[in-house]
């Protein structure tokens, strides 16, 4: 299946139920259409305006805990019987030091390989056999063990994901396993340009001693080096109810669930100690704008990385730069995807992002350029990104604006879509009204405001340029636009020796 | 792709929490109308006001197997062209106007149908049914040349992004060649070959219009939180002035059957081979469709499968294994694919796929390999429920059971055809449509340094 858009991020609307129906304007219309014979052509000669708004009914959070202090985030959804019940720990990759790069990612893998009284295979077969699904994994500020099941089988597959969560017992024999199958997929990220283009931008930006500056699954060899007692320590250090919580959403209601849960998680005590906490070193801003090119030779594209370090999820500024990166590099419509896509065609698609992470992650405008058109993207890009620095034009405003605001409901359909809104606000630490007052704030920015983060976040002439492709090519043509001094980089570089 | 096209439906109330095995097939209920308009056009309308959304969903029953040979990829190319424009929106207007509405969209082409979808704010929806018609009756009045060239270069660059710049990608178009031979419409792939996106014209776009976009040709499925009387008006009002168009030729369909093993090996700018075996097996929804869904679950579905356990697991020779049936309405192909691990050849690999295939042909799989199974299948089912527009959401759902079955509402017996299978009919259907005598084996391997 080939499909028309590269980026198909979807936020799509869900709240429990609400019946808005269609306002008045849709009625009125309605009386115009049933005048009209089967045949007669309707006047097109202006879109149908939309009418008021549907009234936006959020989800209802009921804010629970257990009798050991662990708090329980609970969104009844009564559509479908499938319930999503997840354990958020409020740590991950980001705490790591020094050589222990990637314990977070395989701690967290570690977690299904034995359990309690079971063994990999067992979990697994117990999992599957309810038709469910459980997984665990972490993130740079969290580590989470999600599990989905059928509301009919939730009762049986909690305590299973209960012992993943608190008795995990660290095996041995598969954490070789974890290892071999880690390493082979370090060598294989080594074919994927994308995943190279990542990679060395992160590495760019940050340094290899900073922890954003390597992938979350570390190098081969730290992977290497890692012995059952370093997972278990991490696992101590960090899967505490004092650091955690359960967020619940689907189609169960609290007296059902919290028994369930009480028995399941209530008794989970904390280990001595404190919580651990990230201390991330600040990095400098670059005086001149460097392009790293890394040569994949024979590549039809180049995948292209262009930024610098951003924004932490905490920034005051979250809403205007949400509507700036909707008309910068987020929508179909907006400058960068209709520049080089759909007046050039130089590519399937390209975006921009902010990653927002607990401390400053990455903001880049990224695509995958064909070759020969290499160097000629790259003048469009900084085209856009300096463009973006003067006032955005009221139309293209509104535009970015409403697709923000009017798709909101989306973002709270599904039971995923909802317990990730809840994760967010759990590990972010968002204020209790965030969601209520979300359209309000986005419909509350300016084009001044716009332009103030732009120029405050976007400096064009600073970026780190990251360039995955077919050197011999592309090389000359870059060098001939004068945008800064050219770095080679090898694979080798990025990744480290082959494993 | 996998079980694209499945059920709809919404469910009763949910069971009591208990400590019980896995239980008996739910109650299923889905809620529609539909309607055909004079023109041909079918429509269908489904109502589900959980949320201020609403869904226009369409689908043309034309694909890339209605292509000529040396026009490959035309109607993927021609699906990129229904969002630049119409008689009644200037180019750039159809996105313009539906992000400033709140609205998204997309569209995807196979080999037998090309989808489209808008999803919306409830509140502008008529907004979605204007442009869906426009272009489905006014797409010719502001095509040209200049505006397929610039969809051209976008396609033969998702072309590039999707296939040849992502690792193993040439895979399937090659297997496509493999497994059908030249001149089945399944022998090329929905992408197309770079020479005949090249080639495609102006008239070769106005000509694959005027044949295969006719309203007769269509399902339009409006759903969500929608007032059916309202909507039905809506569509009509919008809807009726589309003209009637031409019914597509039926098309006779070479039978096809492999009668011997074909073997290829290709390189790629990739660290480790990777064995793609595959057979030609029953069309999606024909018997053996679902024993195959199953037959993919026992052999590479888990960790309790018996490649995974033992390729990847046990003997640790393999990074992965994956099994499916890629159904299709004229011929599904069943694939197993594996990567070696480092040190390790694909023959190993063989070796032991084909004495697990073999086993798997002599002995039925046990009842909780098959429950297991089922059990996830029905899961599924209830997960496919949980949106409703889109790829994969209710109204496409609704709108691929009608296509194919016409009938919107086939939820419960697409659940039954699984629910009916027993270990018997798994090891029949392994050994009547995988015989390891009668297959396409292809290898992707690193290249030759030079």
């Amino acid at each position: 299946m080939t499909v028309r858009k590269f980026v198909a991020q979807v936020f799509r609307p869900a709240v429990s139920s609400t019946h808005a129906g269609l306002k008045s304007c849709t009625t009125l219309l309605l009386v115009l259409a049933t005048t009209l014979s089967a045949q007669r052509a309707p006047d097109r000669s202006h879109p149908p305006q939309p009418g008021p708004a549907p009234a936006l009914k959020l989800p209802q959070i009921q804010k629970r805990q257990l009798s050991n202090g662990l708090p329980v985030w609970l969104v009844e959804l009564h559509e479908v019987p499938v319930v999503q019940v997840n354990l958020l720990v409020l740590s991950g990759s980001a705490i790591e030091t020094g050589k222990k790069f990637g314990v977070a990612s395989l701690t967290a893998a570690m977690l299904e390989q034995g359990a309690g009284s079971r063994s990999a295979l067992e979990i697994a077969d117990a999992i599957d056999y309810l038709g469910a699904d459980l997984s665990a994994a972490s993130g740079f500020d969290s580590t989470a063990v999600r599990l989905h099941v059928p509301v009919s089988h939730l009762a049986d597959a909690v305590p299973i994901m209960a012992d993943i969560a608190l008795r995990p017992t660290f095996p041995g024999e598969e954490l070789d396993r974890q290892r071999q199958q880690r390493l082979t997929s370090i060598l294989q990220a080594r074919d994927d340009p994308a995943a190279i283009a990542a990679a060395t931008f992160a590495r760019v930006l940050y340094g290899p001693e900073h922890r954003y500056g390597v992938p979350t699954f570390g190098s081969a060899e730290t992977t290497k080096a890692f012995a059952v007692d370093d997972l278990k320590s991490f696992y101590a250090s960090i899967f505490r109810p004092d650091n955690a919580a359960l967020i619940v959403v689907g189609d169960v209601t609290g007296d059902l669930v919290l028994p369930l849960l009480e028995s399941a998680f209530g008794g989970w005590k904390p280990a001595a100690g404190s919580k651990p906490a990230a201390a991330l070193p600040a990095v400098n801003e670059p005086a001149a704008r460097t392009i790293y090119i890394v040569d994949k030779p024979g590549a039809p594209q180049s995948q292209i990385r262009i930024g610098w370090i951003g924004v932490p999820r905490s920034t005051p500024d979250y809403f205007p730069l949400r509507v700036l990166n909707t008309a910068l590099g987020e929508s179909f419509t907006s400058r960068l995807n209709n520049n080089l896509r759909e007046q050039h065609g130089y590519t399937y698609g390209a975006s921009s992002t902010f990653d927002m992470r607990a401390a400053a992650g990455p903001f880049y405008a990224a695509a995958g350029v064909q070759t020969d058109k290499t160097s000629e993207s790259l003048t469009e890009f900084f085209k856009e990104l300096n463009g973006i620095l003067k006032p955005v034009p009221e139309e293209e405003l509104t535009r970015a604006k409403n697709y923000i605001a009017l798709r909101y409901p989306a973002a709270f359909e599904a039971t995923g879509d909802i317990s990730r809104q809840l994760e967010n606000a759990v590990v972010y630490h968002l204020p209790d009204d965030y969601f209520s007052t979300y359209v309000q704030k986005i419909e509350a920015v300016t084009a001044a405001d716009v332009q103030r983060v732009a120029q405050k976040y976007l400096t064009p002439g600073r970026f780190a340029v990251v360039v995955v492709g077919d050197e011999k090519t592309i090389e000359p043509k870059i060098q001939a636009l004068n945008l800064g001094p050219i770095k080679k980089l090898t694979v080798d570089d990025v990744f480290g020796p082959k494993p | 792709m996998r079980r694209a096209v499945a059920l709809i439906v919404l469910l009763a109330a949910s069971p009591a929490l208990a400590q019980t095995p896995p239980t008996s097939p739910k109650k299923i209920e889905v809620a529609y109308t539909q309607f055909t308009l004079p023109n041909g056009l079918h429509v269908i309308l489904h109502e589900d006001h959980s949320v201020p959304i609403a869904t226009v969903n369409t689908w043309f029953h034309v694909g890339s197997a209605r292509e000529k040979p040396s026009r490959t990829g035309l109607a993927h190319l021609f699906e990129h062209l229904m969002f630049m424009g119409s008689g009644h929106v200037k180019p750039g207007e159809f996105d313009e106007w539906l992000e400033a509405a709140g609205g998204e969209n997309n569209a995807s082409t196979s080999n037998d149908r090309t989808n489209y979808y808008i999803n919306v704010p409830s509140n502008a929806l008529e907004l979605a049914l204007f442009l869906e018609s426009d272009r489905m009756g006014y797409l010719l009045d502001t095509m040209t040349p200049k505006t397929v060239d610039a969809q051209r270069d976008v396609v033969k660059n998702e072309r590039r992004q999707s296939y040849e710049n992502r690792p193993y990608g040439i895979a399937q178009p090659t297997l496509g060649e493999m497994l059908y031979p030249e001149g089945h419409p399944y022998h090329w792939p929905v992408i197309g070959y770079m020479p005949d996106l090249t080639a495609a014209s102006h008239q070769d776009v106005v000509d694959f219009f005027k044949k295969y976009y006719a309203p007769s040709n269509a399902s339009l499925v409006v759903a969500g939180d929608i007032d059916p009387a309202k909507t039905r008006a809506l569509v009509e009002k919008w809807f009726s002035d589309v003209k009637l168009g031409p019914e597509p030729e039926p098309t006779t369909i070479p039978g096809v059957a492999l009668t011997t093993v074909t073997k290829k090996t290709i390189a790629d700018r990739v660290q480790l081979p990777r064995l793609y075996l595959a057979w030609l097996t029953p069309p999606h929804f024909a018997p053996g469709d679902a024993e195959l869904d199953v037959v993919a679950d026992v052999l590479a579905g888990g960790k309790n499968s018996r490649l995974y356990k033992r390729l990847v697991y046990e003997m640790q020779i393999a990074q992965d294994v994956s099994a499916f049936q890629g159904s299709a309405n004229l011929s599904s192909s069943f694939q197993i694919v594996a990567t070696a691990r480092p040190g390790h050849t694909i023959a190993e690999l063989q070796k032991v796929i084909d004495e697990e295939l073999q086993k798997l042909q002599r002995e039925d799989p046990t009842a909780r390999e098959l429950e297991r199974s089922l059990n996830q299948i029905e899961a599924s089912f209830f997960d496919r429920m949980e949106r409703l527009g889109g790829f994969g959401g209710k109204a496409d759902q609704i709108n691929g059971y009608f296509s194919e079955t016409g009938d919107p509402d086939w939820f419960n017996e697409d659940l039954s055809r699984y629910r009916a299978l027993s270990p018997s009919h798994i090891r029949a259907a392994a050994t009547h449509y995988l015989p390891v005598d009668r297959r396409v084996e292809l290898i992707v391997e690193p290249e030759k340094k030079p």
